[in-house]
């Protein structure tokens, strides 16, 4: 499903001195697969991440969404992708000035769904993440965890095949952690490709599936049914 | 006919219901993001209103000039002896010019008439034009020229057919054009210095106004530019990213112009009889009163105008992929 094909990233700075954040990855994702990428920061996960999204493009190599190159996308096509992968991030990304409901919404409105559709699954979305009761709540009234959940609910609202966790977690505590970490496996159950990146070695050990490990833009493990080893 | 209707409504519903979010997605964020709305109306409406001022400015300044104008004339005087087909001869010539406006006979008997009205309470002049048997004034023709400017090319022509007055045998005696040269010159110059020095005034005055409100609507939009960037992230294509803000712009425009229009009522109210006295030519008042319907198109349409040009600049930079 997702195919990295000798993927490298290069930045210059001033011209002249050369970082690099990805050396020559190949990887490949399977439809149905939940996989955690691990790494220190500067790892280069992040940019993985960002890259699937179209947000950053390779320097040499290239990245395959089901069979689609995804940097010889238009401008026009990449809103298209961006609806078909669900993300969600540390800092929640939440449109502070729209209600829980209308962030849902926004990302139905977005893709062009019908009225009908939306209010059909907004309401069922929210209750997947258990936060019917707080539908007209602004995100600055909801906490870390709730917001979290928010965003879930609108990485998932359009039945996306792939769903991008980067350090969901983050800012959460244990037991906030322990509660997205539960709705992810609950999506992934559900046939979602779910790609997280965290630090949490507990969330790592806890899931059991693939572990892929990064250190200085090269992946120097990659795990069946990892455990978190840094 | 009917599956030409049905297959319009599948491929313009979709439309529809896309600028049905926009607007209602720019209305929301209009109201909720109160502050900044606030802000950016009350700058737009100092260049809406620095744009009205511009307008009275300029009818007032127009008016005037033209009060001044009609007051210039140009005036043939001729001799008693002059007989009246001649005159209308002259009448007749000077009415052929396409630089005269208009001309007016002033017969001898209607000269008396007038300098006897004028003199009506002046006893011993009218004593005196008793003691004269006959009429002592002359017909006269006063001529209009379309602009100022035009008098002196009138004159040549009066000049070029021995009408300049004075000459032996000719039925004009004078002609006042000469007297009035150097105050009509002064006027063509003031004329034309007003109308460069008000036109720059406006120019400057309409682009430095234009672009504190630029400035504004990009501060009000950088604020904004996480959400871009979030809106881009859930799939958001430019159009329905764009549009809301756009609305905003319109929004900012139309509370603009309404404030402006408001704030313009008293304030022409209360300097109405002012301009009145001090230029003795127009209430500006009265000339926002019958023209309000065309200050409105103005000032509305150039708030809404300068509200989607700044949106559109604005989100612009935030819309790169």
């Amino acid at each position: 499903m997702i195919r990295f094909d000798n993927v490298s990233k290069e930045y210059r700075d001033n011209g002249n001195s050369i970082t690099n954040a990805l050396y020559d990855i190949t990887l490949g994702v399977e439809q149905g697969e939940f996989v955690s990428i691990v790494g220190h920061s500067g790892a280069g996960k992040t940019t993985l991440l960002k890259m699937l999204l179209a947000e950053e493009s390779p320097s040499t190599g290239a990245v395959f969404f089901e069979e689609v190159d995804i940097h010889g996308l238009s401008n026009k096509e990449i809103p298209q992708l961006r609806r078909r992968i669900g993300t969600v991030f540390q800092d929640f990304k939440l449109l502070p000035n729209k209600t829980a409901y209308e962030n849902i919404a926004f990302a139905m409105e977005a893709a062009g769904r019908s009225d009908e559709e939306i209010a059909a699954d907004v309401p069922q979305a929210l209750e997947l993440v258990d936060l019917g009761d707080k539908v007209w709540n602004f995100p600055h009234q909801l906490s870390g965890g709730e917001r979290q959940r928010i965003a879930i609910a609108r990485a998932i609202i359009n039945q996306p095949d792939l769903l991008i966790a980067d350090e969901p977690t983050g800012n959460l505590d244990p037991l906030n952690t322990q509660d997205i970490i539960d709705v992810l496996r609950k999506i992934n159950e559900l046939g979602t490709t779910i790609l997280l990146t965290t630090h949490n070695k507990g969330v790592i050990d806890d899931l059991g599936k693939r572990v892929i490990t990064m250190e200085g833009g090269r992946i120097i493990r990659d795990d069946k049914h990892g455990r978190y080893v840094l | 006919m009917y599956s030409i209707s049905i297959c319009l409504l599948f491929v313009f519903y979709p439309m529809f219901t896309t600028l049905r979010r926009i607007i209602r997605s720019g209305f929301v964020s209009f109201w909720r993001n109160g502050v900044v709305s606030a802000a950016s109306v009350l700058v737009m409406t100092v260049t809406l209103f620095t744009l009205g001022t511009t307008i009275f400015l300029g009818a007032l300044l127009h008016s005037s000039l033209e009060y001044l104008k009609e007051k210039v004339d140009v005036n043939i005087y001729f001799v008693t002896t002059a007989v009246e087909d001649e005159i209308m001869g002259v009448k007749t010539a000077l009415d052929t010019l396409p630089e005269v406006a208009e001309t007016v006979y002033t017969s001898r008997e209607q000269a008396l008439e007038e300098f006897k009205t004028r003199h009506e309470n002046d006893y011993t002049t009218l004593q005196a034009l008793e003691e004269l048997e006959e009429n002592p004034l002359g017909a006269s023709i006063s001529v209009r020229a379309k602009e100022t400017s035009q008098y002196e090319s009138i004159a040549r022509y009066l000049e070029d057919h021995g009408m300049a007055g004075g000459s032996e045998g000719s039925i004009v005696e004078s002609v006042n054009f000469y007297q009035n040269k150097t105050a009509i010159e002064k006027l063509n110059g003031i004329i034309d210095g007003m109308d460069k020095i008000s036109f720059v005034v406006t120019v400057f005055l309409v682009v430095i106004s234009v672009l504190i409100t630029f400035n504004t609507v990009r501060l009000a939009i950088y604020t904004a530019r996480e959400e871009i960037a979030i809106m881009r992230l859930v799939g958001a294509d430019n159009i329905f990213i764009r549009g809301p803000f756009i609305v905003e712009g319109i929004l900012y425009g139309i509370f603009a112009a309404l404030v402006t229009l408001l704030a313009l009522y008293p304030v022409t109210k209360w300097l109405g009889d002012e301009t009145e006295r001090f230029f003795g030519t127009m209430n500006i008042f009265d000339y926002y009163m019958q023209n309000f319907w065309q200050i409105l198109f103005i000032i509305a349409g150039a708030g809404i105008v300068l509200g989607i040009l700044s949106s559109f600049l604005a989100v612009r930079r935030y819309l790169r992929v």
